[in-house]
């Protein structure tokens, strides 16, 4: 049985109490003016990408799947509302993404994202039907390893480039932007913005608290076996294809909502945000902050933008990739578990300075491997 | 009673002193790509702003506060540039920001700006078919580049017009308003290449030739041009995007064609853009812009001997300061200072609605490209100049057109 980390038997109280306060206290604060608008939006961003990587994390970290292709789901997601919000917008004829290819009418496939429900249903079908087929195919073929990896990156390239031809009535290039209501809210409004707050962290809780009982559950231990040695889980009469199927969906499903929660908060959904350097990038948030676990890689996320944020302004700004870039390396040389295997890891180093103080100790070889390496 | 006053007045007088402290500044949004794919554009910008910041500070500042330049990185990243300008907004309070450079970082701050009713001053040639009530636009919009460089080779005799563009709102919108403005000077359809795409109705959607961003492999469109030019009486109009100029201009010349039998004129090619592209490749080739460095005027002259001054002697952070040379986009930015400067004065207010209001009212800059003035359409009258490239990565101007009105709503426009 593999051993959890030190963090591990303080998880639940720690993570109810974090829960708590990302769900609660942050928009009351807020409410009340000691947290100021434009840092509860970025919060908002932040916990959207945190809920991004976990989607990653469970493939990647859990799995054994590397998925280069995360941001793919996480920008049809947006889409997906980004078509609601531009149904909203109302007023005379069409928006200038339309009118600008010469479009007087909206097209077809427009009309039904009028209904809210409609736009949900598609946030969870597309991404969802697209990792199914692709899932189905690649997995049969016993498609793994980096052959995966760079499977799902050319993929997400393919679509980028789908998105960026004008003829497909997306918005091309610039997108979607300029949104105004959502369920009859103005986004311009501070309550509103502190509602979809509220709703991102409400999401992430539950993702976190989801995808927690998914991996302690008999099909975690699955998911783990396969990422470890495939083949012996295969011979163990496990149809192996399925359990990879049904987490990459599942996965491509959190990364949509995830795409279309930030898309109302930060106004502008275009197919930049599926370039591949998007999907590595949030690969990284999950190395830096600790594969294989669940909060890690949404610890990793939020560090990370939020050092982008912090360092993009003033004198910084001509650096601030240069920084992210040094953290990143610090991080792979000395931090193989990431930020979140740091505790476990400065234990081991106290354990082993004692050990080399106090010679009548038994020789480190018989320490047990876990408590540097659970 | 006494008593208890002199402390309340004392710390009234100190706190006056502190908001006089304060007020002797004015903060100003610098919203630029710094790093990823736009920095190399977009630093100069950057750079010239901060140029403009030091001489006005150094001539009193504007309405005697000096300038607090706010500089923030966009990243080439479209959410980031609505998080800089909500932070520019929001946090640092800034009277005025300049920025951006392509129109998906604009379309990305635009409603942004209009929420928390700021000021921002777009330098760089667009598409047009926008006025937002938050924005001054300095750029060139298309009846101050495209319209005056096909009049320019209409004068030339060229007859045939081949259409190319990297595929985005500006070359496409750029375009269907050639295609319109060919039309009504009587050059007919199938004098017009690159192809058209029409939708159910029969209705022209998009004209000319479209290639994504990056791409490399132009060998069977320039043989389709060689076609289209064999006439000899054709010319190319390009609104090829940055890097793809490369391959495009490789792929021409390998085809035998040149500027004399069948020229260029590119629309994103400018003095600043040859630090990255081989000039030797388009000697000869037209380029269309409010602006060139060869422009001869003591304005220019002062400006650009200043500028270098001011880069010899800067310690910016990373700053470039070999090989720098200036261009449109960035004299449009410069003259945005000044236009704002003169208006903050003309109001008497730093408050976006008055400023505003005065840029409206008509206000004049006799800057390096000579006299440009704000126009009640948020846009700029000024010179446009037709120049050709030379193998040193300037151009030679060749024709000027004097005082043209920047009209932003051109669609429809010409019959």
């Amino acid at each position: 049985m593999i051993k959890q980390p030190l963090t591990g038997r303080l998880h639940t109280p720690l993570l109810l109490t974090l829960a708590v306060i990302l769900v609660v206290v942050v928009p009351l604060l807020n409410a009340f003016g000691y947290i100021s608008n434009f840092t509860l939006g970025n919060w908002g961003k932040y916990l959207c990408y945190g809920i991004l990587a976990i989607s990653i994390d469970l493939l990647w970290g859990y799995t054994g799947l590397l998925c280069l292709g995360q941001a793919l789901f996480f920008t049809l997601g947006g889409y997906m509302m980004g078509m609601h919000l531009m149904r909203m917008i109302g007023g005379d004829g069409v928006p200038t993404f339309l009118s600008m290819v010469g479009r007087r009418e909206w097209p077809s496939f427009f009309i039904p994202f009028s209904s809210f429900p409609f736009a949900l249903l598609m946030i969870v079908f597309v991404p969802g039907l697209l990792a199914y087929v692709f899932g189905y195919l690649a997995f049969r073929s016993r498609i793994k390893g980096v052959y995966f990896s760079i499977l799902t990156q050319a993929l997400t390239y393919g679509a980028a480039l789908l998105f960026f031809r004008n003829e497909l009535l997306m918005g091309g290039n610039n997108g979607f932007t300029d949104f105004r209501m959502l369920l009859g809210y103005s986004l311009r409004e501070d309550s509103t913005k502190r509602g979809l707050y509220i709703v991102t962290a409400l999401l992430l809780v539950l993702v976190v608290a989801g995808c927690k009982w998914l991996t302690q559950s008999r099909f975690g231990l699955i998911q783990r076996a396969i990422r470890d040695s495939e083949n012996r889980v295969l011979f163990s009469g496990y149809a192996t294809a399925n359990f990879k199927l049904f987490i990459f969906v599942i996965s491509a499903v959190i990364a949509s909502f995830a795409g279309a929660l930030f898309v109302p908060q930060v106004g502008i959904i275009n197919p930049s945000e599926m370039d591949t350097s998007k999907s590595l990038e949030a690969v990284v948030w999950v190395a830096l902050g600790g594969r294989g676990t669940i909060i890690g890689p949404v610890i990793g996320a939020i560090s990370v933008n939020a050092l982008k944020s912090w360092a993009s302004v003033g004198a910084t700004a001509d650096f601030w990739p240069l920084m992210l870039g040094g953290a990143f390396v610090l991080v792979v040389l000395f931090m193989p578990k990431g930020i979140i295997g740091l505790p476990a890891q400065i234990q081991g180093w106290i354990a082993k300075s004692r050990r080399a103080k106090s010679p009548e100790e038994p020789s480190p070889l018989s320490t047990p491997p876990e408590a540097i390496d659970p | 009673m006494i008593t208890r006053f002199i402390p309340t007045a004392l710390a009234a007088l100190s706190l006056i002193g502190v908001t006089a402290k304060a007020a002797d500044t004015v903060k100003v949004g610098v919203l630029h790509s710094l790093s990823g794919t736009m920095a190399i554009s977009e630093t100069s910008l950057r750079d010239i702003l901060l140029f403009t910041f030091d001489e006005i500070n150094a001539a009193g500042g504007v309405m005697g506060k000096k300038i607090e330049p706010v500089v923030v990185d966009g990243a080439s990243n479209w959410p980031l540039f609505a998080e800089k300008a909500k932070q520019l907004l929001d946090q640092d309070k800034v009277a005025v920001t300049f920025g951006c450079w392509t129109s998906v970082s604009r379309k990305s701050v635009l409603p942004v700006f209009e929420e928390k009713k700021g000021l921002l001053f777009y330098p760089v040639q667009y598409e047009g078919e926008e006025m937002s009530p938050n924005i001054f636009y300095t750029a060139e919009a298309v009846n101050q580049q495209a319209t005056p460089a096909v009049d320019y080779l209409l004068e030339e005799g060229k007859k045939k017009f081949y259409l190319i563009g990297s595929d985005y709102v500006y070359p496409q919108t750029t375009n269907l308003i050639l295609l319109e403005y060919l039309l009504s000077k009587k050059v007919p359809l199938e004098n017009i290449g690159g192809g058209f795409t029409k939708d159910a109705s029969g209705k022209i959607i998009s004209a000319g030739k479209y290639t994504p961003f990056g791409h490399t492999d132009y060998q069977q469109i320039v043989a389709e041009i060689k076609q289209f030019a064999a006439s000899g009486d054709a010319c190319i109009i390009s609104t090829l995007n940055g890097d793809t100029n490369v391959p495009f201009f490789k792929e021409y010349a390998a085809a035998g064609l040149d500027a004399e039998s069948c020229p260029v004129v590119s629309f994103s090619v400018s003095e600043d853009e040859f630090r990255g592209l081989p000039a030797s490749q388009l000697v000869g080739q037209l380029g269309c812009w409010t602006y060139f460095q060869s422009i001869k005027s003591p304005a220019n002259a002062k400006f650009i001997a200043d500028f270098q001054a001011w880069l010899a002697k800067s310690t910016v952070p990373g700053i470039v300061k070999e090989g720098r040379v200036t261009c449109s986009p960035m004299v449009l930015s410069y003259a945005g200072v000044y236009l704002w400067k003169a208006a903050v004065e003309k109001a008497g207010s730093f408050e976006v609605d008055k400023v505003m209001e005065a840029l409206k009212g008509g206000i004049s800059f006799d800057g390096p490209g000579g006299k440009v003035t704000s126009q009640k359409n948020h846009h700029l009258t000024k010179n446009v100049f037709i120049g050709e490239t030379k193998a040193d990565g300037q151009f030679k101007i060749l024709k000027e057109f004097k005082d043209v009105v920047g009209e932003p709503f051109l669609k429809g426009t010409y019959k």
